[in-house]
């Protein structure tokens, strides 16, 4: 959800909410996403990045959301410190 | 004309489904259709009491299907309307009592003298509404403009569609027009938008539902209340006949028209 229909959510009415919220979990129900398989995609999204950079796995946020009439699949990933890389000279 | 026979049904449970079978066989009925209602739902009987013939049960759906007596036995005459019956079903038993195969020969054994078979199924979506399912040539799915009661809408449709029911159509039940039009309660077009089936109908919340089922007479049996002549119009497109949605659809309208407005702009 934008910053903004989150600033405008209050004038919606839950209407627009509960729309939201069905889209969410019908996503989820028709595609048989279950949370056992989010959980699994979170620990191994959290693995490859780990290669990268250091991150916060606490705080990872993985969702399916929707903007528009498209789906996406939306990650935070705090980010604590970026590695440094070998260079070669 | 070829007899139909309609499941009524929702996954959720306490939408309407028995509301909707009374009045949709007392409406039919009135059309002049010959009509019969099934009670599907074995071991939590409803639709007697809804119907208000809960004092006239001598054998049950379960009885003719035991063989202890014929199924012409377990057919209540309604003396209201003519060309009106229902079959109950049994309060004691469980939902095993009745098999797939069975609900088969019954609807099929009622065709020959009906014109309607309207089977009220039960809650849920395990052997009791795939027996209720079983008989059916086509559906009616019940819901409320309600996440839990749209979700379940969905499984249903799905598990529907592999059945091979067709059509498969819709009723929104239980709107407040007032609530839409404020935004707090998801519009018409919003469930069909997710559900993405036909709609047949759409009722309004009407406290005469409740003074109905108080009395056990189906309020197409004489009342002209909102929700009376959303069943009336519901039974009439089941029939076939081109009937326009009821004025609902302009608050609705309102709600979608607005939203509609905020998704131009971004918001």
């Amino acid at each position: 959800m934008s910053l903004f229909s989150r600033f405008f959510g209050k004038e919606e009415g839950s209407g627009k909410t509960a729309k939201d919220r069905i889209i969410m979990v019908l996503m989820q129900d028709r595609a048989d996403i279950s949370p056992e398989l989010m959980e699994n995609m979170k620990r191994d999204i959290i693995a490859v990045i780990k290669n990268y950079v250091d991150i916060d796995e606490e705080r990872i946020e993985l969702d399916l959301e929707k903007e528009n009439t498209s789906v996406a699949l939306v990650a935070n990933i705090p980010v604590l410190t970026v590695r440094r890389r070998k260079r070669r000279v | 004309m070829e007899s139909r026979v309609i499941v009524v049904t929702s996954g959720k449970g306490g939408v309407g489904k028995t509301t909707t079978t009374a009045n949709l066989a007392a409406a039919l009925a009135r059309m002049g259709k010959k009509v019969v209602a099934i009670d599907g739902d074995v071991g939590l009987r409803n639709l007697d009491v809804i119907m208000g013939l809960e004092n006239r049960i001598v054998y049950t759906l379960i009885d003719a299907i035991d063989g202890a007596c014929r199924l012409k036995q377990a057919l209540i005459k309604d003396k209201r309307i003519e060309n009106l019956s229902m079959i109950p079903t049994a309060q004691s038993k469980t939902k095993d009592a009745v098999t797939a195969d069975q609900m088969i020969k019954v609807c099929d054994e009622l065709r020959a003298d009906f014109d309607y078979i309207l089977v009220d199924s039960p809650a849920g979506i395990e052997a009791g509404f795939k027996n209720a399912a079983a008989g059916a040539d086509e559906a009616l799915v019940v819901t409320t403009p309600e996440v839990s009661a749209v979700r379940d809408a969905d499984r249903i449709i799905g598990l529907l569609e592999s059945m091979e029911k067709s059509p498969i159509r819709l009723i929104v039940n239980r709107i407040k027009p007032h609530m839409v039009k404020k935004g707090d309660m998801l519009g018409v077009s919003d469930v069909l938008d997710i559900l993405a089936i036909d709609l047949i109908g759409m009722v309004p919340d009407d406290e005469s539902v409740v003074r109905s089922a108080n009395t056990g007479e189906p309020l197409t049996m004489s009342s002209d209340s909102p929700a009376a002549r959303a069943f009336k119009n519901i039974a009439s497109r089941l029939v076939g006949n081109d009937v326009p949605f009821m004025s609902l659809e302009s608050a609705d309208a309102s709600g979608g028209l607005l939203g509609k407005l905020k998704r131009a702009l971004g918001l």
